[in-house]
């Protein structure tokens, strides 16, 4: 063989062990991707992110959101002459089977007593519920953490204080001490103003969780490694700490939506949370439960909202459990279960 | 107990001078009521320039204790740790970190060491964002952290993945980079290759003699193998029960020991040439005792079959091999340091062999 076919042959050798390389570092799955593929091939919680999407979109374009108009006509203030005893125009049955056809009608979810819209009044229920839920697991996962990886890194007198205070808001009923907070700031009638009480409240349970996560990572060596640079306990806290207890945060920062929706629509319904005019899920049950004999679709509407609601956050809650840490998964606990 | 000084080494050709360390820890009361756990005990070395000091010893003797206390992770009861007659223990802010600068340290476990959420390329910079005066720019720093990688062989590549998709060894050559990211004038290095494959083990300890050849940094070798220790140090230091008993050249302590546990612990190190060596094993008799409660006067005569009355009563005096009655050797000296002599505290340290031999035949004659 000439030199230069030689020459030519080594180099596409080469050539073909670095691209086979790269394949390698390509295919290479890291912790991120691996839970990514994993909560992919969760069901339920891909249902869910598909069911909890739906509803959210359809709840924020319909009647539109802060200030900006939606595709849906009518109004959730407006009331108009009840028609129909305000039954539902909504028909998912075909005519062919002896229905009214898909029909979305004047009013699909009907009208209320004054004669307003049912549907918008439930998709601002919606709105309302989505927003406070997500305002509450933002507060609630931050002061969580921090308060957690604050207590769980420094331990001492810093440790003890902030796990006394943890305490005390613990053995607080939730309920009342949202009640009371809620009518003090709530009165103004603003969400937000009730979501961040509500946040201000429930960081409790993730507080706990990852202090005890971090007092456990502390003692890796990765730590030592920091503070031996002169690190300081910021930097320990935000870019050791915390990025390395992430599968806790974000499966309870999940769970802490799920709770939140519950949370408010039981302080709407009890009277402490969001007040009329304005709507919520929990507002239209206690204003209608009288009518459920009667008029059951003022009670079922905004019913098997907060349940699809609260039920697909809480799959996702568990997809992403199971894609953090495959061994609490059912399939592995159920097998677990059948071994002597 | 007397203050004993490793005098070995002297002025300028010294990098770190350890003096008379102690650290106590607080536990839980034992049997005896104690409730103060003596974990280094008096503890004086010095490293050389360009050195490598070995340091063994059994589990719990206080090893990784000496190397969080050189790293200012523990603080010290009482004594100094001196960077040319600068200690640290006083110091705060930006001449804390200047001395911090000076020591490094590569850990025992490849996995534990690196944060699995930041790329090797993170790591091995991320001593910079604390010591932002080393490389201003970012040009500067891409610059070193690629010279960084090729030093312990990697490829500027191999940056942008997460520690997760490098084998044992690689790690440990991350955890090499991140320690050398400073500039360090000493790095310790706790059981850097206990935790890898024979084969990974000899790439790395390679790697780390290079390194020591190109940029002239001190070593302090922290190991269980004494094979690996043998072959890497040009000193050593045997500790037990949180005290040195033994310092001198590598080849002085693992040939000709002084102190009846060197000679014990050296005894239990399998070797290849067993025809040069009487294959005769020592067989130490009970357990490390529990640092609790430590053994009067000689912390070691619990288990030694040379104790007598005196070893219980009486602390060891600290003797060099000249006066400890063996003949006098030529006292080595060491990659442009001080003569190092070989020391150690013991009330009847052992006879050369050589010496043993030697009488023995002049007597037969």
């Amino acid at each position: 063989m000439p030199a230069g076919g030689e020459a030519a042959a080594a180099a596409s050798l080469a050539e073909a062990e670095d691209a086979a390389l790269r394949l390698r570092g390509d295919t290479a799955t890291s912790q991120g991707r691996l839970v990514a593929r994993r909560f992919l091939a969760h069901k339920a919680a891909m249902a869910s992110v598909a069911v909890f999407a739906a509803i959210a979109v359809l709840a924020f374009t319909s009647i539109g959101f802060a200030g900006i108009p939606g595709w849906w006509d009518k109004s959730y203030t407006l009331a108009a002459t009840v028609v129909d005893g305000g039954r539902p125009t909504l028909s998912l049955v075909p005519g062919w089977l002896g229905g009214e056809g898909l029909r979305w009608g004047e009013h699909p979810f009907g009208q209320d007593s004054t004669g307003k819209d049912y549907f918008a009044l439930v998709m601002r229920g919606t709105q309302q519920s989505i927003t406070i839920a997500l305002v509450v697991g933002t507060v609630a996962t931050v002061i969580g953490s921090v308060v957690g990886a604050v207590a769980g890194y420094f331990r001492g007198w810093v440790d003890s204080v902030l796990m006394r205070i943890t305490d005390l808001v613990i053995v607080i009923p939730l309920l009342v001490l949202a009640a009371v907070l809620g009518k003090i700031a709530g009165g103004s009638g603003n969400v937000l103003v009730l979501a961040l009480v509500l946040g201000l409240v429930t960081w409790t349970g993730l507080a706990r969780l990852v202090r005890g996560e971090v007092l456990s990572l502390r003692e890796r060596e990765f730590v030592s490694a920091a503070e031996a640079m002169g690190a300081r306990a910021s930097r320990i806290i935000f870019r050791h700490l915390l990025p390395n207890t992430v599968g806790v945060i974000a499966v309870n920062a999940t769970f802490a939506v799920a709770g939140a929706i519950l949370l408010e629509t039981s302080l709407s319904y009890l009277g402490f949370g969001v007040r009329a005019p304005d709507s919520s899920l929990g507002l239209l049950i206690s204003q209608y439960q009288s009518a459920f004999t009667t008029r059951p679709w003022l009670f079922w509407w905004p019913g098997m909202t907060i349940l699809a609601v609260a039920l697909s956050v809480n799959f996702i809650g568990d997809g992403l459990r199971d894609a953090f840490d495959p061994r609490q998964s059912r399939a592995a606990r159920r097998k677990g279960r059948t071994r002597p | 107990m007397t203050a004993l000084l490793d005098r070995s080494h002297s002025g300028a050709d010294v990098a770190l001078e350890v003096h008379d360390v102690t650290k106590t820890f607080q536990v839980a009361r034992s049997a005896s009521g104690n409730n103060r756990l003596r974990a280094l005990d008096g503890i004086n070395l010095t490293v050389g320039r360009g050195e490598t000091l070995g340091l063994v010893g059994e589990s719990g003797c206080g090893k990784s204790t000496l190397a969080r206390t050189l790293m200012l992770l523990e603080k010290p009861d009482s004594g100094t740790v001196a960077f040319e007659g600068q200690d640290p223990f006083g110091l705060k802010g930006k001449e804390l970190l200047a001395w911090r600068r000076r020591v490094q340290m590569v850990f025992q476990d490849p996995f534990a060491s690196l944060n699995a959420r930041m790329t090797a390329g993170e790591i091995i910079s991320e001593p910079w964002a604390t010591h932002r005066s080393l490389y201003k720019t970012g040009r500067e720093r891409e610059a070193r952290l690629h010279e960084l990688l090729q030093l312990v062989g990697l490829r500027p590549s191999d940056a942008k993945k997460s520690p997760q998709e490098f084998s044992g060894g690689q790690r440990q050559r991350i955890g090499i980079a991140r320690a050398l990211a400073l500039n360090p004038e000493l790095i310790i290095l706790d059981e850097p290759v206990s935790a890898l494959d024979l084969s990974v083990q000899a790439q790395v300890l390679n790697l780390l003699n290079d390194l020591q050849q190109k940029l002239g940094v001190s070593y302090i070798f922290i190991s269980h193998d004494l094979s690996v220790v043998r072959h890497v140090t040009d000193r050593v230091a045997v500790m037990y029960l949180g005290r040195i008993i033994e310092t001198g050249t590598t080849e002085d302590v693992f040939e000709r020991p002084l102190h009846p546990y060197t000679a014990a612990l050296m005894s239990a190190s399998p070797k290849l040439d067993a025809a040069s060596r009487p294959a005769e094993r020592i067989v130490l008799q009970g357990e490390l005792p529990s640092p609790l409660d430590p053994p009067s006067g000689c912390r070691f005569r619990t288990r030694c079959w040379k104790a007598q009355d005196v070893c219980a009563t009486q602390a060891p005096p600290r003797r060099t091999a000249s006066e400890a009655g063996r003949v006098a050797l030529p006292v080595p000296t060491l990659r442009g340091a001080a003569p190092a002599a070989h020391a150690a505290e013991c009330h009847f340290p052992l006879e050369d062999p050589q010496d043993a031999g030697l009488r023995a035949t002049a007597a037969g004659t």
